[in-house]
């Protein structure tokens, strides 16, 4: 290791009624990669947003290369050499790769010379992409190149990369883990954040771990086990959900030959699904985003309405129906966005409760809402998921991102459904509460709920489902037990290495 | 350095106090513009908000009061609804008309037979009138994807060439000497909107305008309707996941809207107005989404906000004639009203902050 780059000595910054942080302090080497751990809330993004300009400490300095560093906004953080890859990408999908490139930049250079630059970068560290490529077109993987290619061409000291690998294959995230250590090796740190611990124990070359805002440890990922430093995370001893594989039951629901045109000029049209789901299963539908998750949730939701005998439930044919009708049937859904999709932002959680549960739950009678019993409604499920919050009468919006998916997955949870099907269950939410909604995915699962997971979490999907498939373009692979298959086998069913050439039609 | 930082929930407090700030800051507004033109401010101001309620001649403006207030109150009722489901129907002026249009036009047709029937066919036919014509923008919105801001604005003016036409032709008084305009209904006991209690100003549309106030509380806060509607402005994409078929909504929120304003249209020509004329139409569909916002969209804070408006309107008469103030003043004035409401509409959302510029 040669010498130090960055050095962060007690950033403390408060918000109103809570500390993000509390007198954080690590160091950064050049060349070195460095893993930002914690759960969700653990002040992670704050330390980052900090070194990156968008928030100001509240006391504490940092050094960059010995001179002190306090950036004040994003442009002087890299004008200095600090640049970062956002975990959800600023991308225009109306505008090609270099077109997008441009608009980051403070003096773009013509568009000519910008794309030789950025073939140039791209075949250097091994991301083929083409600048003349609409953005909309690309795959998440490709998406991702085209954010870190903007970063490179500035030239960076430190690369930030929050929660790079959410939306990668397996093959992708090699092809990515390879240019970082190419990036390592020209000298360049990276502060790697990520909820994946054998990820970052494949990777990186420290770990600071955060817990409410405040360093709790470092150590040296490649030799620590995973199960210790995500003890370190949360503070105690994980609990992880078990599967008991019990009989499987009759079919509920049946997918046959659903197709559905995507809503969207971006989208992903669903094209010829089938499957099965029976009582007491839980089915994990893995895949690169953007290849027809959301979709499939819309056709199931009944936001999209297809042919009526494409979707049967307990026998009967259900395509044709809206989202009422549908959860009155029993079929239950709970979408991947949160804010504004499963719940309305500004609406309180009582509100929020009434959305779906109106027709289950009898909240209304005649048209009519009985507040008090959505009231009584959204309490149930704070008390049972353990939402925190100061009550059902607070918006959504104020809630934390996985006490809100507690929330919504719980609301859907507690309506009893025949059957249930959730995209990304537990998409940024602390490894704790993850857990706690997974096993609730299970223990619905054994009570006879046909379950149906859509993640892009391999993961999460092999700890729980009893059946594997996957999406790609809009097709579902061949649907296989998920025990015993192979990280590979997965991978191929995915896609393969999905957008590794460039002329990929 | 001032700094907006929003806030984590919208805040109560200001969400009742913005309405308030914001007619204080008018008041300093319009009275420097009034000073600019060479009158006391506080004369000025004092005309408009406080000589129509409390001067000696309060009795002959309170009645107005209800009379202009009334068809406010109740256009901006149903333009709330559409507004709250981000539906936004810009052509209450000329349902307005389409609703006088067609309420007397029924009566008329019935001259000079009297009956107990006239006057509640000639309500229905003035609610269906207005329905009509708010529903042109709302089919044309589902079926092609039509903006109903441009198509339900341009329709106002086609009702009026549309009222010009009535007053010039099929509608025109036979008995009137060849001057534009009908019969006036208030000389035909069946068909007039005629005061309920004499000298109050109370006719049947100021009872309208209170039953539609009280009808849209229910609906917003108690029924699924209304739920759906405000779910569908704040979050849209939720709304079709909790079930709410967009379409449908449009065509629900721009029909009631319609309803209501040419309920308005045909009080007015049935009552104060008492005729169809060229200029029949005074503005109230404009001025009624003024109210809406201004009440934030609440059925009690219309009703306030109708109440205020017409204020405005009968004490900025009165200082056009007393004080000489020119009516584009006054209209400066009631713009101005809006323009600080939105301004200040900001603090719900969002605190003002004090930021050192620290020196680097």
């Amino acid at each position: 290791m040669t010498g130090v780059l960055l050095s962060i000595n007690g950033l403390t910054k408060a918000y109103p009624g809570v500390v993000a942080n509390s007198d954080v302090s690590f160091q950064i080497g050049e060349g070195e990669v460095h893993a930002l751990l914690g759960e969700n809330g653990a002040g992670k993004s704050t330390l980052v947003k900090m070194i990156y300009g968008l928030v100001k400490p509240d006391s504490g300095t940092m050094t960059l290369r010995g001179a002190p560093y306090s950036p004040a906004e994003p442009r002087a953080a890299r004008a200095s050499g600090v640049a970062m890859v956002f975990q959800h990408f600023s991308l225009f999908d109306a505008l090609n790769v270099a077109e997008n490139i441009t608009l980051g930049m403070e003096n773009p250079p013509p568009m000519r010379d910008l794309a030789t630059k950025i073939r140039e970068v791209s075949e250097t560290y091994g991301l083929p992409l083409d600048p003349f490529r609409t953005v909309g077109d690309l795959s998440a993987g490709e998406r991702q190149r085209v954010e870190i290619i903007r970063c490179l061409l500035q030239d960076p000291k430190l690369l930030i990369m929050d929660e790079p690998t959410s939306v990668l294959t397996p093959q992708e995230v090699q092809i990515l883990f390879t240019t970082l250590r190419k990036l390592t090796a020209e000298g360049v740190a990276i502060l790697y954040i990520s909820h994946k611990l054998e990820e970052i124990r494949a990777l990186c070359d420290n770990a600071t771990i955060l817990r409410l805002g405040k360093n709790v440890g470092t150590c040296v990922p490649s030799k620590t086990t995973a199960s210790e430093m995500a003890e370190l995370m949360v503070g105690a001893a994980l609990h992880i959900p078990e599967r008991n594989g019990g009989e499987l039951g009759p079919v509920l629901l049946d997918l046959d030959n659903l197709s559905v045109t995507s809503p969207s000029a971006f989208g992903t049209s669903l094209k010829n699904i089938t499957l099965q789901v029976r009582s007491g299963e839980v089915l994990g539908l893995g895949g690169v985003a953007g290849n027809g998750q959301d979709e499939l949730l819309g056709a199931l939701s009944g936001e999209l309405i297809s042919t009526p005998g494409a979707i049967t439930l307990e026998g009967q044919p259900i395509g044709a129906l809206g989202p009422v009708a549908r959860r009155r049937l029993g079929l239950l859904t709970a979408p991947e966005e949160r804010l504004g999709h499963a719940a309305a932002p500004d609406m309180s959680l009582t509100e929020n409760a009434m959305l779906t549960g109106s027709v289950r739950e009898g909240l209304e009678a005649n048209g009519f809402l009985k507040w008090g019993k959505a009231r009584a409604f959204a309490e149930a499920i704070i008390e049972r998921f353990d939402v925190r919050t100061p009550g059902p009468g607070n918006a959504a919006r104020a809630l934390s991102g996985g006490n809100l998916q507690k929330f919504v997955i719980g609301r859907e949870v507690m309506q009893r459904p025949t059957v249930l099907v959730v995209n990304q269950p537990t998409w940024g939410v602390d490894a704790a509460a993850a857990a706690a909604i997974r096993q609730a995915l299970l223990d619905l699962a054994a009570g006879g709920t046909a379950v149906i997971v859509i993640s892009q979490d391999l993961d999460e999907l092999m700890e729980i489902s009893d059946h594997f498939g996957a999406l790609n373009e809009g097709r579902l692979s061949e649907i296989l037990p998920a025990r015993g298959l192979s990280v590979e086998q997965i991978g191929l069913m995915m896609g393969g290495a999905h957008g590794m050439e460039v002329a990929h039609v | 350095m001032l700094r907006l930082e929003k806030r984590p929930q919208p805040s109560q407090l200001w969400t009742y106090l913005t309405p308030l700030v914001a007619v204080i800051a008018t008041m300093i507004a319009g009275g420097a513009l009034f000073a600019f033109l060479g009158e006391d401010p506080l004369v000025a101001i004092r005309t408009i908000f406080w000589d129509p309620l409390f001067s000696e001649f309060a009795f002959y403006y309170r009645p107005q009061l209800l009379v202009k207030g009334a068809p406010l109150v109740l256009i901006a009722i149903g333009l709330s609804l559409g507004f709250r489901a981000g539906i936004w129907n810009i052509g209450a002026e000329g349902q307005y008309i389409v609703g006088a249009l067609c309420g007397a036009g029924v009566g008329l047709a019935f001259y000079p037979i009297e009956g107990w029937y006239i006057f509640p066919l000639m309500v229905l036919a003035g609610a269906v009138g207005g329905m009509v014509w708010a529903m042109i923008p709302a089919v044309l919105k589902v079926r092609f994807g039509t903006n109903e801001i441009l198509v339900s604005l341009m329709l106002v003016y086609v009702a009026e060439q549309l009222l010009a036409s009535m007053s010039l032709g099929l509608l025109k008084n036979p008995q009137g000497f060849g001057f534009p305009g009908s019969r006036n209904l208030q000389q035909y006991a069946s068909a007039h909107n005629a005061e309920l209690i004499a000298g109050t100003g109370m006719h049947w549309g100021v009872v309208a305008a209170f039953i539609a106030v009280i009808f849209s509380y229910i609906l917003l806060n108690r029924h699924m309707l209304g739920f759906h509607i405000r779910l569908t402005g704040q979050a849209p994409r939720a709304a079709r996941f909790a079930g709410v078929v967009p379409a449908r909504l449009i065509l629900i929120c721009l029909g009631a809207s319609g309803a209501l304003a040419g309920l308005a249209g045909l009080f007015e020509v049935a009552g104060p107005s008492g005729q169809v004329s060229i200029n029949f139409n005074t503005g109230y569909g404009f001025t009624a989404i003024i109210v809406a916002f201004l009440g934030r969209l609440h059925p009690v804070g219309i009703l306030l906000a109708g109440g205020l408006m017409a204020l405005t309107y009968i004490g900025g008469e009165i200082a056009q004639s007393n004080l000489g103030l020119p009516s584009a003043a006054i209209q400066l004035f009631q713009g101005m009203l809006l323009f600080f409401l939105l301004a200040v509409d900001v603090l719900t959302n969002y605190r003002i902050r004090l930021k050192q510029r620290e020196v680097a």
